[in-house]
């Protein structure tokens, strides 16, 4: 029966073969136009480190003073090096990491190549083990290392290829800022997206090259790039390389491995600041937010205002052209009111009628949605093509092609049903009576 | 005409009417909000920087194994490389003027600070409005291009230096006239003094410039976007910009100049692709992101008036053919072919004016939502009513064909079976 009317639709759909025309390419611009912003919106919304991030925690505090703040209002977005410091030797969570970006002149000991600069990271030990780095060789240090202000450095694949042509580089000394450094490990392409643990500099398509132990490169004066936050008089003093103790420009992220850890990781962060206020150092009563991974990306309005909107005006867009396609379709099905009046005469059921007509909207989304999938296709490759940060990053996945696909047989069958119930209605003697 | 018989045959059609009155006022409601972003991209992209943004370059530039610009002894070491570079580019072929400054309009690399009527002021305080800086030397208002309205501009002798991070006190600025104005509502901004970042040292207003736009461009700028500071300072780093005027026609022959220029100066340094910049490559990064929503926003309106005008068409012949014989029957009754055609046309009007009634609705509760979640303003009602017109007119177009094949069924058609 199947395909018996298939083959129906098939003829019918032949028949009128600009209308045909029309409402597939209406369904496929539709689908191709929203498949194209939500491949976008999923890519920049999707979750950097699928599994942990439900354990990653980002503690906020608010050590300012009471200039010009409205109570009740978010804590910094970063902590000043003091409370990084106090937080990751207080050691209360499962792991946690200190860590701020600059960037780090590179100068390799060949005189052919020219010294370069690249982004680093200047970071506590644990962030390789609590973000899951992937190592192509050797490892990251330990917690001693930055005590001890080691030179050791983990450079990244990319920077690995460029300067030891992707060999085992784990041994060997690498020129940093006027200071030899032992390289401990080199990281595979790593590289999650959006840039989560410092969203100051750069959200997407950004992966630090070097990464160096806090205390090393504090030491070393290496050179800060991000976002510092003063409050009081803190942007004062003279001949000072890192921003004064009144300005937050350091991230602190903590592992909880279950929900009751986090609640009580929470209490100890207000202790903590009334410990502080108590001491003098802060001025308001403990103001503390403790968010998970995907909670904080969501504060931070990460993923572009814009893109949001192109996908909300691409998803008008589409039911525009399925209101299209369901009165092209009404159109049609009621013309044939008299074919399937005899057929309802012959004993053909309101239930096979019905059926019949949603196989040729059937087809309709089908082939709608094959064209929409590559309209999509060439909707990506020009967001692929264009300057953005996140432009690499536009590839359909597996789950978005099956939504495509799910969306598109969908929203045509829906389409569909309203004029196939509406033709189902026609009583068949009056069809047959009126020719 | 009357409508009787209109409403009488749109009543036997109420799916398809209602289904294309909808289509025409979603149309409307995306169409009229999508031009209303489009327009606001476009009147953001336009607006001027204040620069004379012509033949206008900058170079960005960072040295290798600089001196420590923590010591006074470094400072001095790193200001001589400055000054070094800085007569070398002006000793060029083809450059005009020019200046160190820590960042150009839309390069949204910003110091931005506070200043304030009174001393000592903490900053987020209530008297503090907040300004961007830009640290320059001498020959910057030739280099930018900037037009003086009020006082004097800097002389040589007004230039001091300090390393990048230290505090010394500002003894002279120059603000433009929208930051005077917020200061000194009087009028009388040059002479005055102000408190910049909540020092206890004056900074007295030597002169006022027309029009200078802060660097950044993202909405976080927003509020003080006119308001900025220029300070006679050349700021001593391990990095350093220029901006370097050059004659008319000779910016790309000085672009290609300048990196070979600079590391036969001193090739302790890093100069990449990204380093020598002309200001217009500085404006299209700037705003590729506004230029680039508006042009797919662009684009899918385009899309979205061609579905609905083909779906008015299909929709129509659908009718068309549906009536052919009740159509030759007023034919044969005497109907002339210019009523045909205005049945059409008149039933599409009241179709699309249905529409766009709903539309009208639609479009200003897209907009008001639109309003909550982002950065919106209220939809004025001359975008809403050209839309209205617009919507009317495209569907009376793509009625037009339609109609007008059914004002050539022959009256004969009567007496046939359809």
């Amino acid at each position: 029966m199947f395909a018996y009317y298939l083959e129906l639709a098939l003829r019918s759909l032949k028949r009128n073969r600009a209308l045909t025309a029309l409402m597939v390419l209406a369904i496929a611009l539709g689908i191709g136009a929203s498949m194209t912003t939500l491949t976008v919106l999923h890519v920049l919304s999707g979750d950097p480190l699928p599994g942990s991030s439900g354990t990653l925690y980002y503690p906020q505090i608010d050590p300012r003073d009471n200039s010009g703040q409205l109570p009740g209002a978010e804590p910094p977005e970063q902590v000043t090096l003091i409370d990084g410091l106090n937080l990751l030797h207080a050691g209360r969570a499962d792991r946690q990491a200190l860590m701020t970006g600059g960037s780090v002149p590179i100068q390799p000991d060949s005189v052919v190549v020219d010294p370069f600069y690249v982004e680093s990271r200047y970071t506590t030990a644990d962030f390789f083990p609590m973000f899951g780095t992937r190592f192509s060789y050797g490892r990251g240090w330990n917690a001693a290392d930055d005590e001890a202000k080691a030179r050791e450095v983990v450079i990244n694949g990319e920077l690995n290829q460029r300067l030891f042509g992707g060999a085992d580089s784990v041994g060997r000394n690498l020129r940093i800022a006027d200071a030899s450094f032992r390289i401990v490990g080199v990281l595979d392409d790593w590289a999650p997206n959006p840039h989560f643990y410092d969203l100051n500099t750069g959200s997407y398509g950004r992966a630090e090259q070097v990464f160096v132990p806090l205390q090393t490169a504090l030491d070393l004066k290496m050179e800060h790039n991000g976002s510092n936050d003063c409050w009081g008089r803190g942007a004062g003093g003279v001949g000072r390389i890192y921003p004064s103790e009144s300005c937050v420009w350091l991230q602190f992220w903590a592992q909880l491995d279950s929900p009751a850890k986090a609640a009580d990781y929470k209490q100890f962060l207000v202790h903590y600041s009334q410990e502080q206020k108590a001491l003098g150092r802060f001025a308001k009563a403990p103001n503390v937010r403790l968010r998970n991974m995907m909670q904080w990306l969501a504060h931070e309005r990460v993923v572009p205002d814009d893109v949001r909107l192109q996908t909300g005006l691409a998803f008008g867009f589409l039911l525009v052209c399925l209101v299209n396609t369901v009165g092209l379709m009404l159109a049609k099905f009621m013309r044939r009111a008299g074919d399937l009046g005899v057929r309802r005469a012959l004993g053909a059921s309101k239930r096979a009628l019905f059926g019949q007509l949603l196989i040729e909207s059937g087809v309709v989304g089908v082939v709608g949605g094959a064209g929409g999938l590559l309209l999509a296709g060439l909707g990506l490759w020009v967001v692929r093509q264009r300057p953005s940060s996140y432009a690499a990053l536009a590839h359909l996945d597996a789950t978005m092609l099956l939504t495509t696909f799910v969306l598109a047989l969908g929203s045509t069958l829906l389409a569909g049903m309203l004029p196939a119930w509406r033709a189902c209605q026609v009583p068949p003697a009056l069809q047959l009576k009126s020719n | 005409m009357k409508l009787h018989p209109i409403l009488a045959a749109l009543r036997k059609h109420k799916a398809g009417t209602v289904l294309i009155s909808l289509q025409i006022a979603l149309t409307l409601a995306i169409v009229c909000n999508a031009i209303f972003i489009i327009g606001q991209r476009i009147e953001r992209v336009n607006r001027p920087t204040g620069l004379n943004e012509s033949n206008l370059l900058l170079v960005t530039q960072q040295w290798v194994g600089a001196p420590n610009a923590d010591t006074a002894d470094g400072v001095e070491k790193l200001d001589a490389m400055q000054r070094e570079d800085l007569a070398a580019l002006r000793n060029l072929p083809g450059v005009v003027s020019v200046t160190p400054t820590n960042s150009l309009p839309l390069l949204n690399s910003s110091w931005t600070g506070s200043v304030s009527h009174k001393p000592g002021a903490q900053l987020g305080g209530k008297d503090n409005t907040r300004t961007a800086y830009y640290f320059i030397g001498d020959q910057a208002m030739d280099t930018f291009g900037l037009k003086l309205v009020a006082g004097r501009a800097f002389t040589a002798g007004d230039v001091q230096h300090q390393g990048f991070r230290d505090q010394p006190p500002r003894p002279i600025a120059i603000i433009t006239k929208a930051l005077a104005q917020k200061l000194f509502p009087d009028g009388s901004a040059v002479g005055k003094v102000m408190y910049s970042d909540g020092s206890n040292a004056p900074t007295t207003i030597i002169g006022v410039v027309e029009r200078m736009q802060t660097p950044a461009t993202g909405s976080w700028g927003n509020d003080f976007a006119w308001y900025s500071t220029l300070i006679p300072t050349r700021l001593d780093a391990n990095f350093a910009r220029y901006a370097v005027r050059t004659r008319p026609g000779q910016l790309d022959s000085v672009m290609r100049a300048v990196t070979p220029l600079l590391y036969k100066v001193n090739p302790l340094r890093v100069l990449d692709d990204d380093s020598v910049k002309s200001f217009g490559e500085i404006r299209a990064k700037a705003y590729r992101a506004d230029v680039g929503m508006a042009i797919l926003m662009g684009v899918i309106c385009l899309v979205l008036i061609a579905v609905t005008a083909a779906g008015i068409v299909g929709l129509t012949s659908f009718w068309v053919g549906q009536r052919h014989r009740q159509i030759g029957v007023r034919r044969a009754l005497g109907a002339r072919k210019i009523d045909i055609l205005h049945y059409f046309q008149v039933e599409n009007l009241l179709i699309a004016g249905i529409g766009v009634l709903l539309g009208i609705a639609l479009a200003i509760g897209l907009n008001l939502w639109l309003m909550t979640r982002y950065e919106m303003t209220r939809l004025p009602v001359l975008y809403v009513l050209v839309g209205v017109l617009a919507m009317l007119v495209i569907g009376q177009a793509a009625v037009f064909v339609p109609a007008r094949r059914a004002s050539n069924v022959p009256p004969v058609s009567a007496t046939r079976a359809a």
